[in-house]
């Protein structure tokens, strides 16, 4: 993915947000940089605290520590101006069920006292082909239509930044697709978008990532950096059925050099931060007629897998 | 095919399983226990549906030995207690029509004279009527006095008194409520005790309904600001509230031939402080629900001492004092006051000032705590 064209303008530039719940850090010390018209993808496990990150960038939510800029303004002191110029849709559907497909997007027009509001909502409307359904309740529409009504009622104030929390969580493959190209046009246009979530293939669409595990920032650049930075070195062996495959996993796990084995259909991915003694960890199996090893590009995921194992987790 | 049976191990699960949410819901768990226990203990020491001590303003145009015996004799009943001495036929009027006072009795001039002159004179009654079951029980037993009440004092030359009729009479006037209709006092009460209900209830849900249902977090990023946010909760309900006071209004006209000798206009400006004060209780249940289960609870939660402390259900006068005084906090206690002073007596705005200004404070208290709750953020 080649970098925004808008070079130099932050539009989100943090430093060491901390936040805790109850005496657990859900957020430790994240510093964050997103330029203006970037895709930046942020990326971690469940409950690692990436949705609180976002709602401290917006007002949501207030850091116990750390301050910064978003879209210039002071995330502590100016959230109401950071709100007028920030779409952001959340994890779960919060529009109004009970409510049309139009008189949502009325009403979300009248908040943000959206000059021609009619027009707005009519193109609204117009744009997502949802001309014949507009009169349809909110709450009958399948996940994808769900999804894109909520992105479309989030731009429609043409906000300077876009905040996305797991937006695609649940949407078909096709849906999804179409998702990403719309978010792509729209960075094109100068949005700049922050975007949470647990697909890969996602992350490899994003301009930069971001990797958070238990509230700690663990990696950041683009997609072929963070696997740089890992050093990880990564073999694939298939073989001759899936008992063997299966059998071979067992075998080489917990090996010396061997840190990470993970089954990828009727192949197996074994990994290691130390390519000379991964080498020497296989070599025993390297020999095996039925068995064909090749040297490959570690997958962003193994990255990720491997990230998560290692870092320490402060909620167990 | 077991399968299909009543089973008993599956039941024990279920049955467990429901124990541990209620567990987990804290305040719904204190709210099924604590609650009633509270409301117990308060109802029952608070309710009396024999009211006593009835505030009682006695215009006396004679002093003398036979109406100071009355007196104590009427105090004696336990049914009265004699909080005023107005000077003029007015001020008796004024103390009666803003509730100063169930009962006025007029001691007519030369009312000893006449006494004893066997002239047997008038000793005149006047009951605010309007709540009849608050009166009833006082009304019985101040005929039983009038009998007896001088024989003590009717001795030697007067002895003769004491034959044949009683040596004075007593008229008595059931005032705003002549015929003793008790759907005079409950019909309008009702309008009270309906808005209380569905006011504090809609905006306590509508709420939480927001933060259930995850709409609360949209609501939140976008830049709607807190006051306008309580105040577009609010307007629809008073204008609902509006609609339900009509309905009962045209029932009472109607149906119930209530009669409405006051201002039907100054009765809606103080049905708008009325309603908002519910509905500002309502919103701040509604900051402190976590769901609209609790939500319902802490509406009844209210609900219940408005009904049963204000004077709706049982005499107002009948309760202890401290009962008393919880029942004026309740905005229902003051509105049932103005409501029965406007339809039944004619009351004008000077004489429901007070309880007006009662439901105001209570209004701008339960603001404060609503605005200070609502969560801009979801800290």
């Amino acid at each position: 993915m080649s970098a925004a064209p808008f070079d130099g303008e932050l539009v989100i530039d943090v430093e060491g947000l901390t936040k805790s719940f109850g005496g657990r850090k859900v957020v430790d010390n994240v510093d964050m940089q997103v330029a203006k018209g970037e895709i930046y993808g942020f990326l971690g496990p469940n409950g690692s605290g990436k949705t609180t990150t976002i709602r401290m960038l917006c007002g949501l939510l207030t850091p116990d520590a750390g301050h910064g800029t978003c879209l210039v303004y002071d995330i502590l002191t100016e959230s109401p101006r950071i709100k007028l110029e920030t779409g952001y849709m959340t994890q779960r559907f919060s529009l109004y069920e009970d409510l049309s497909i139009r008189e949502n997007l009325d009403f979300v027009a009248r908040i943000y006292e959206l000059p021609s509001r009619r027009e707005a909502v009519d193109a609204t409307i117009e744009k997502l082909n949802l001309k014949g359904r507009a009169d349809q309740l909110a709450g009958s529409l399948s996940g994808g239509w769900k999804q894109r009504l909520a992105l479309a009622s989030c731009i429609m104030h043409q906000p300077k930044l876009l905040l996305l929390d797991e937006p695609t969580a649940g949407v078909d493959p096709k849906a999804r697709r179409e998702f990403w190209d719309e978010i792509h046009e729209l960075a094109a246009g100068g949005l700049t978008v922050l975007v949470s979530t647990h697909y890969m293939d996602e992350a490899e669409r994003c301009h930069k990532i971001c990797y958070l595990a238990y509230g700690r920032l663990l990696a950041r650049g683009t997609a072929e950096e963070v696997i740089a930075q890992s050093g990880l070195a990564t073999w694939t062996v298939s073989g001759p059925s899936q008992r063997r495959i299966g059998q071979l996993a067992r075998e080489l796990s917990g090996k010396q050099g061997v840190d990470m084995v993970a089954p990828f259909g009727a192949t197996l991915h074994v990994s290691g931060l130390d390519p000379a003694s991964l080498e020497s960890a296989i070599a025993p199996w390297r020999g095996e007629a039925e068995l064909s090893w090749r040297r490959d590009e570690p997958t962003l995921e193994d990255v990720f897998i491997l990230m998560m194992k290692q870092a320490p987790d402060n909620f167990t | 095919m077991m399968g299909d049976r009543f089973n008993f191990h599956r039941l024990t699960a279920l049955i467990a399983k429901e124990f541990i949410q209620m567990r987990r819901d804290r305040l719904t768990f204190a709210m099924m226990l604590g609650v009633p226990i509270m409301q117990l203990i308060l109802f029952g020491y608070a309710i009396n549906a024999d009211p006593k001590h009835l505030a009682t303003a006695v215009y006396a145009q004679d002093h003398s030995v036979f109406t100071r015996s009355f007196l104590i004799a009427l105090e004696n009943s336990d049914y009265f207690e004699i909080t005023a001495h107005p000077e003029t036929r007015e001020e008796a009027d004024a103390l009666l029509a803003q509730g100063d006072a169930q009962f006025v009795i007029e001691i007519p001039a030369n009312f000893s004279r006449d006494l004893l002159r066997s002239e047997h004179p008038q000793i005149l009654v006047d009951a605010d009527a309007t709540d009849p079951a608050a009166t009833g029980n006082a009304i019985s037993a101040i005929n039983l006095l009038a009998g007896s009440v001088l024989d003590r004092d009717l001795v030697g030359p007067v002895a003769k008194l004491r034959q044949g009729e009683a040596p004075f009479s007593l008229v008595v006037h059931r005032r705003y409520n002549s015929e003793n209709h008790t759907q005079y006092n409950i019909v309008p009460g009702i309008i009270g005790v309906i808005l209380t209900m569905t006011m504090v209830m809609f905006t306590a849900l509508a709420m939480t309904r927001e933060i259930e249902r995850g709409t609360m977090e949209n609501l939140l990023t976008m830049p709607a600001r807190p006051l306008e946010v309580m105040m577009g909760k609010i307007i629809p309900y008073i204008m609902i509230g509006y609609i339900q006071t009509a309905l009962v209004l045209l029932a009472a006209r109607f149906l119930f031939d209530v009669p409405m000798v006051g201002s039907l206009v100054l009765l809606s400006v103080v049905l708008l402080i009325f309603v908002a004060a519910n509905l500002a209780v309502g919103f701040t249940f509604s900051t402190l629900a976590r769901n609209q289960l609790q939500a319902v609870q802490m509406a009844v939660f209210f609900f219940l001492p408005s009904i049963l402390l204000s004077g709706f259900m049982f005499p107002f006068r009948g309760m202890p004092v401290w009962a008393q005084w919880l029942g004026e906090i309740l905005p229902l206690t003051h509105f049932l006051r103005i409501i029965r002073g406007i339809l039944l007596k004619g009351n004008g705005a000077t004489d429901i000032q007070a309880d007006t200004g009662a439901i105001i404070l209570f209004f701008f208290a339960a603001t404060v705590v609503a605005m200070n709750r609502y969560r801009r953020t979801l800290d």
